[in-house]
């Protein structure tokens, strides 16, 4: 399996990477860690004329608060580097859970946070957790700058709204101090992407939760922000039946696929499971 | 292990083997390895439809790329070259490398390109262009069957390949004297052994000799016959160069078509060819799919737990290129009692194509789907009488004092002790504190499971069953050849007549002759001939090599050991009962000081014909040639035959669990006990045993090739085909047990299929147990998640 | 798309050779160089067998292109041995556990152990098998491969000593 041929420009910078994707338009993608693209490359389902590689763009590798609500990672930083920030964690504790599930070593010491929100695999797991927070994906063209809640940035299996000619800078994740997370998914194997995956973050106070993040992916096209669940426990005391309710309700807008691995039905009543613990582990770890 | 020391110097002692000093550093030499000088590269186009008429091929364009030497279609092909080898009798089934007229399969190879690269070959591939008429396939096995399905191949006149029955002792009178009987389908969803190593080869046609070179990632018996049959050309004109490295086979490697295609090529183009398959090639078009089954059987049985009958209805899917696939509903009459004193059997055997990729033998031979219905059949029979699953089978296992056992269908079984071996595994894992653990998950709300499965592994094999099901083909010979040398020097060289894929046949060989001659086996070098130079082989199937390669080479052996004492003899001037052999050297009786040495011997063999005795030939060779145990016979009156000669035995204890809530099982713990006779090396064997459990739990939860109703194939790539990795594989316990076999050279018998002949039935022994507290079971393999949970969880 | 001068370090030494962009990692290491150690078992990134280590990391050379590894340091399992030629205790240690049969994966599996203990002598199971768990083998059952890594970290912490 080996690509189409293609021209392969390594950018200097980040404004480097859009100008070049100004200038080559549909024909070019960004290559981060490649472990998502070089496969579909290799079997000539991306088939780029022009390759820009980023991985020399030290601007786009960085971790840092924003504030005191806000954690920022660049897009060309690696899982591994994420998952081995003791700031991270403190920061995004969702996303690193939701790291522990993602490949194995080999592919998270190149891959990308930006790589894989890019590729907005339905099934990934980054991307779950930046829709379950709704952070914000900060895209770059050379024309201009904007940022896009990450709820609004998927709309079909790798499917995104980023436009041919901008690059993922950076995505912008709330910090929710005190906050508890949970995170669920099942795959056949260790490491595989998820047949269905829940993730939740929960604020308590006073016993009533406060605020409630929840997100399925791998049952609808592309990760799902559960806002009907997270309405039905927010300002209420989590008992177990509310909680029971909450997890009904994720599911709901959600249309799932059959494919391969699973059938709609088993994604549908997974993702309800899934859905329940991870609301019960984001409660139990949250601070009261 | 718990067996007490052995009294051999290298057989059955923790020796390292010799092979893995290549392999930890690099320096194995697989096909992918070898560069010919000029060597063009191959990449093949797939259909896209699984029925379809090739109406024309336009290859124009990719002929105009730069670097392209050549475009190959199945016309071409067709015309210079015969069909491919096909076991059973049906000339009407033709399968060819390149489809013909008619694509038969969703990913078929159309046409193949051979340019400077594969990369260019690639480009080029994409410029093909095909004008098909698709037709409506025919997919599931049991519509192929029926009369009236689209036929895979028109010229055969229906999708049956084979159908034929077997009764073995009084079948009806035993189900009507039976207390009780019942019923049920098993189903082996078709999975496959699939190496990391994909199929390859290299051909070269060397005009100046008439000489075919092939080198190859081959395990298969009558490689080079099949390719000088299609090619027309006489055997002794082709080379398969044996000492290629294989990266694992299990049965699959066998890569004909592919190696006629370049074979071709290589004399059309006089270059070296070079056909590597990528990961997709392999997973739809390699023709490596396995078996893909479904068991209708009946059990009859006594209150007592007494199984006395059996009929089983196998029907087998070939796919669209069954080879010598269907065999493996014939194999697995060496054992189709199992460990049981099952009195009678009638057996159904179907094989049918469909519009699927063409089956090829996989690990066991069809012996692992077989073993796994015949262990439902007996966790069936405990559950219906609400009898222990442990007691049942120890009520009908054959005893340690009835072997030789000849079981209904004419196979003895030469030795074993299945009660002891029983004991051990339950020893092993400690069975009350596993079924207390099984219980303390379950008080938690989670399911859990303890499988059971005592299952045989037939070894030595005997080509029989291919005359059950082709009475023309009256193949009696099952052989194996070797030769060992001692050369002037006195080093020792072993030569073998086959490839090795893994299972350490190179210090096997080392390890027998070194017992024998009392030298040193790390000095000894084993190498593997070419086809040209060969003795007579049957190449490592059937977990046969440490039976027929070991007996061969201990043939051999004692044979050099008889010319040394001749030598000896003959220069000590002793009656040969009057000397003594020590590690080489030999001596007279009680007066040791008169002796020769080693390298005293070798010299005069070699160099001193004046000191040989009358009728010594010059130097230190031998060969053997030997054919299998109890083989050589043709089938009674009453279709009965020896199979294979020996029976390993192994039982299996998993423990699972599963997750209620999203049907994932995780096996928790895994026990083992096996039998494999003398066990020449401890760690390869061991190595057998675990790699064969991790297959078969790799069949039994998560591997399946699958196919849309039309004929669509899903399972190209190992993100939609998945193998288990470490995290699915637990740290396997294992102990032995050893009922020598008194028809090999060391007691040994075969441990190449073991732990895959056993282990699919026994998570599925387990997982069933786990799902009874329901009320539930399941009899198809692989036990998915999402089916376990909508077993739990779906709608009824 | 024209082929270029790529020259990195691969054990050691540097090499040079002419590739399209592409040329995977793998390829050109294999065809280009001649190293052939790493194998090529998908070309998806899923089985483990291209493993090589650039600057110490493991990482799949199938899903690299050559010219992004170019001024680098890449570490195949030819690259493993000690300074004697002679196989490093790791190796050994595979050797004395079989830790291998057909040996496809088993550079790999070195590569992946090797980046495990020079980050942690002393690796539980559960650490060695998150080390090898992108890695496929279809012949061990992974028992063996588990026994050997171990072993290995035995040797080496008492040589250290």
């Amino acid at each position: 399996m080996k690509p189409a041929p293609f021209d392969y420009v390594a950018a200097a910078s980040a404004d480097d990477a859009v100008r070049l994707l100004a200038e080559h338009g549909d024909e070019a993608l960004i290559l981060a860690g490649g472990q998502s693209l070089v496969p579909m490359m290799n079997m000539r389902l991306a088939r780029p004329t022009v390759l820009i590689d980023i991985n020399d763009c030290d601007e786009m590798k960085f971790m840092r608060f924003e504030g005191s609500d806000g954690f920022a990672i660049g897009a060309g930083t690696r899982q591994k580097d994420i998952l081995n920030s003791a700031e991270a964690k403190a920061a995004v504790p969702l996303l690193l859970k939701a790291l522990a599930f993602v490949g194995h070593q080999q592919t998270r010491n190149r891959g990308t946070l930006g790589g894989s929100i890019a590729h907005g695999d339905p099934s990934a797991e980054m991307p779950l957790a930046a829709v379950t927070l709704d952070a914000a994906v900060t895209l770059r063209s050379s024309r201009a700058e904007r940022q896009i809640a990450a709820s609004e940035f998927y709309s079909g299996p790798m499917s995104t709204e980023r436009r041919a000619d901008e690059c993922l800078m950076a995505v912008s994740f709330p910090h929710t101090p005190g906050a508890g997370t949970g995170f669920h998914e099942v795959s056949e194997r260790h490491g595989d992407f998820a047949i269905v995956s829940a993730a939740a973050e929960i604020s308590l106070d006073g016993g009533k939760c406060t605020a409630a993040a929840i997100g399925i992916g791998g049952a609808h096209p592309y990760p799902v922000k559960a806002r009907k669940a997270e309405a039905i426990l927010i300002g209420e005391v989590p008992t177990d039946a509310l909680v029971e309710a909450a997890a009904e309700a994720a599911t709901d807008g959600i249309e799932a696929m059959d494919d391969v691995h699973a059938t709609a039905a088993y994604r549908m009543r997974v993702a309800r499971v899934l859905a329940a613990r991870a609301i019960a582990d984001a409660i139990a770890g949250a601070k009261s | 292990m718990n067996e007490p020391a052995p009294n051999t110097r290298y057989i059955a002692r923790k020796r390292r083997t010799q092979e893995d000093k290549r392999f930890v550093t690099g320096r194995g030499v697989f096909v992918q390895d070898i560069e010919r000088p000029g060597m063009l590269h191959v990449a093949v186009l797939p259909c896209p439809y699984p029925r379809a008429h090739i109406n024309n091929i336009d290859v124009s364009a990719a002929l105009a790329l730069p670097g392209v030497h050549a475009v190959l279609d199945g016309a071409e092909l067709a015309s210079a070259t015969n069909p491919l080898y096909g076991g059973l009798k049906t000339p009407g089934v033709k399968w060819r490398p390149l489809a013909f007229e008619l694509s038969r399969y969703a990913g078929e190879w159309v046409a193949a390109v051979a340019a400077d690269s594969r990369a260019i070959a690639e480009d080029a591939m994409e410029l093909i262009q095909v004008d098909y008429t698709p037709t409506d396939p025919v997919i599931d096995p049991e519509e192929a069957y029926r009369s009236g399905s689209p036929q895979v191949h028109p010229e055969h006149g229906s999708n049956v390949l084979y159908d034929g029955e077997f009764t073995w002792g009084p079948v009806n009178d035993d189900f009507a004297a039976a207390d009780h009987s019942l019923s049920f389908r098993a189903r082996w969803h078709r999975s496959s052994t699939v190496p990391i190593e994909t199929f390859g080869a290299v051909a070269e046609w060397d005009e100046g000799k008439g000489i075919l070179d092939v080198w190859a990632s081959i395990q298969m018996p009558n490689y080079a016959d099949q390719i000088a049959a299609a090619m027309g050309i006489p055997l002794n004109a082709v080379r398969v160069h044996q000492d290629v490295d294989v990266g694992g086979s299990y049965g699959v490697k066998r890569g004909i078509k592919h190696t006629v295609l370049i074979a071709y090529l290589a004399r059309k183009l006089d270059r070296p060819i070079r056909l590597i398959e990528d990961r997709l090639d392999n997973m739809g078009g390699g023709d490596a799919h396995g078996p893909d089954r479904i068991f209708d059987t009946q059990v009859a049985y006594n209150s007592d737990g007494a199984i006395t009958s059996l009929k089983i209805r196998a029907l087998d899917d070939a796919g669209a290129y069954p080879g010598r696939g269907p065999f493996q509903l014939g194999k697995p009459i060496a054992a189709i009692v199992g460990p049981y004193t099952i009195n009678s059997v009638h057996y159904e055997a179907i094989s049918v194509t469909t519009n699927k990729t063409g089956q090829v033998p996989v690990r066991g031979f069809g012996q692992a789907p077989t073993n796994y219905m015949l262990e439902r059949a007996v966790d069936k029979v405990a559950a219906a009488l609400g009898m222990d699953r442990i007691e049942i089978r120890r009520r009908n296992f054959i005893q340690p004092d009835q072997f030789p056992y000849e079981q209904p269908s004419g196979t003895k079984y030469d030795s074993g002790n299945y009660p002891a071996v029983l004991d051990k595994v339950l020893a092993l894992a400690d069975f009350e504190a596993l079924l207390a653990r099984r219980d303390d998950i379950r008080s938690k709300g989670r399911l859990a499971g303890i499988g059971v499965a005592t299952c045989l592994e037939p070894g030595g094999g005997n080509n029989m069953f291919e005359y059950l099901m082709n009475p023309s083909a009256e193949i009696t010979t099952f052989m194996e050849g070797a030769e060992a040398r001692i050369d002037a020097e006195g080093c020792i060289t072993g030569v073998m007549a086959t490839t090795t894929s893994g299972q350490g046949h190179e210090t096997l060989v080392a390890t027998i002759l070194g017992e024998a001659l009392e030298r040193e086996p790390d000095d000894i070098r084993v190498i593997h001939a070419d086809t040209l130079t060969a003795m007579p082989t049957r190449s490592p199937v059937a977990s046969r090599m440490a039976i027929m390669l070991g007996g061969a080479i201990s043939g051999a052996a004692d044979k050099l050991k008889a010319q040394i004492m001749a030598i000896a003899a003959h220069n000590l001037e002793q009656p040969l009962d009057q000397l003594e052999y020590s590690g080489g050297d030999v001596s007279v009786r009680n007066d040791p000081s008169r002796n020769l040495t080693w390298n005293e011997i070798c010299t005069i063999a070699h160099k001193q014909f004046h000191r040989l005795p009358d009728g010594a030939s010059p130097g230190l060779q031998a060969q053997h040639v030997w054919q299998v145990p109890l083989g050589g016979q043709l089938p009674d009156a009453d279709g009965k035959v020896q199979l294979y000669p020996c029976f390993s035995f192994q039982a299996h204890i998993p423990l699972v669990e599963i997750d209620p809530g999203t049907g994932k099982v995780t096996i928790l713990d895994y026990f083992i006990a096996h039998d494999c006779g003398t066990v020449i090396n401890p760690d390869i064997v061991r190595g057998m045993i675990m790699g064969g459990i991790a297959h078969g739990i790799g069949a039994a939860l998560y591997e399946k090739f699958q196919y849309t109703p039309d004929g669509q194939f899903l399972s190209a790539t190992f993100a939609d085909y998945l193998m288990p990795s470490t995290f699915e594989v637990p740290l396997v316990k294992d102990t032995e047990h050893c009922t020598p076999s008194p028809l090999t050279s060391h007691g040994q018998k075969g441990s190449g299929e073991g732990g895959y002949l056993g282990g699919p039935a026994a998570v599925a022994s387990a997982v069933n147990d786990a799902l009874s507290v329901r009320g539930l079971e399941i009899d198809q393999l692989p036990m998915r998640m999402s089916i376990i949970e909508e077993l739990l969880n779906g709608t009824p | 798309m024209k082929p270029r001068n790529i020259s990195l370090t691969v054990n050691g030494t540097e090499r040079f050779a002419e590739a399209e962009p592409r040329v995977t990692l793998l390829d050109y290491l294999r065809y280009h160089l001649g190293v052939t150690g790493a194998h090529m078992g998908c070309e998806h990134g899923v089985c483990g067998a291209c493993s090589v280590l650039l600057g110490g990391e493991p990482v799949r050379a199938c899903l690299m292109f050559a010219v992004q590894a170019a001024g680098k340091s890449v570490t195949t399992v030819e690259g493993l041995a000690g300074s004697d030629g002679e196989p490093s205790p790791l190796q050994e240690a595979f050797r004395d556990a079989h830790g291998l049969q057909c040996g496809y994966c088993t550079p790999g599996m070195l590569i992946a152990a090797e980046a495990l203990l020079a980050e942690n002598p002393d690796p539980d199971e559960t650490e060695i098998r998150e080390a090898i768990g992108g890695n496929i083998c279809r012949c061990t059952g992974y028992v063996q491969i588990i026994e050997a890594i171990q072993l290995a970290a035995t040797n080496l912490r008492k040589a250290a000593q």
